[in-house]
């Protein structure tokens, strides 16, 4: 994986992210799950989001590799996946009394599909598999898939910090 | 991914240890099949040493669980850390799978 603070130079990666205040790359192989979950997670702490919510951004961003993995690429182990981050509001504005948080972008060259056609699964169909969009949509704030141009498939995620996602990790 | 499986009477005990994620869950998977085909009367899997799981995990332990409905084996999830417990909550399936508290609690309510 790579890191990139300033004017991101990710050979192939997408042209109209170059803002991201942090990128990387990684091929679509389950076994680059662990650190990705381990990056996000902390650049989410260091943009001061509290532990729980730490582990739910990891959680969303593994759902979405997972998904990409799995339906777009096909497990084929050598699709190219980025992830990109920003921080939003976070008080570089001089306005501190925003509360912030955080915007990641998941980019692919995978099959597309038709964003409305994405949806979680209905709980009551309890069957294996199909949860992790519902998942995605549970912890984040923001969900919004797009077709990229060219090829592949982009997802955006945010979280506000201290927002109270449809998920707080309490029982309901 | 490390499995540990123990018999203790009637019972089959896995022990997974560290992440259940897509490039571990099919681990998870084989073992419990395995576990599940002697038909067992109780499959107890011991979460302690899992810090994270995400659905793909999840859903072995959903496959697993149906397999076990089907032949009358009684499947208990032990010992959940609270962050594998979130993922539960958010699924609603802490409402659909037996939890213990750890897996004494679990033989004692099995055998009770």
């Amino acid at each position: 994986m790579t890191t990139n603070t300033q004017q991101p130079d990710v050979r192939d990666a997408p042209q109209d992210l170059g803002d991201a205040h942090l990128r990387v790359q990684l091929l679509s192989q389950p076994r680059y799950l662990s650190g990705a979950r381990d990056l996000v997670s902390a650049v989410a702490k260091r943009f001061g989001f509290g532990e729980t919510e730490c582990g739910q951004i990891a959680l969303a961003v593994d759902e979405a590799l997972c998904n990409v993995i799995r339906h777009g690429y096909d497990r084929r182990p050598d699709g190219k996946i980025w992830i990109s981050i920003w921080p939003v509001n976070d008080g570089s504005d001089g306005d501190a009394n925003r509360a912030g948080g955080m915007q990641i972008v998941i980019d692919d060259e995978a099959r597309k599909v038709d964003p409305d056609r994405i949806q979680g699964r209905e709980l009551d169909d309890i069957r294996p598999g199909g949860l992790g969009v519902y998942i995605i949509r549970q912890v984040m704030d923001d969900v919004r898939y797009e077709h990229r141009n060219g090829e592949g498939m982009r997802l955006i995620l945010v979280k506000n910090r201290g927002s109270a996602s449809e998920h707080d990790g309490s029982q309901k | 991914m490390d499995i540990g499986v123990q018999k203790e009477g009637d019972a089959v005990v896995l022990s997974p240890e560290g992440d259940v994620d897509l490039s571990t869950s099919k681990d998870l998977q084989h073992h419990l099949k395995q576990a599940l085909q002697g038909k067992p009367v109780r499959v107890l899997i011991d979460l302690s040493r899992v810090s994270y799981m995400d659905s793909s995990g999840v859903a072995t332990l959903v496959e697993a669980m149906q397999i076990s409905r089907r032949q009358s084996t009684r499947l208990v999830l032990c010992s959940m850390q609270q962050r594998v417990k979130s993922v539960f909550e958010i699924a609603r399936l802490d409402r659909v799978f037996e939890i213990a508290e750890n897996v004494e609690v679990a033989g004692d309510s099995c055998s009770g």
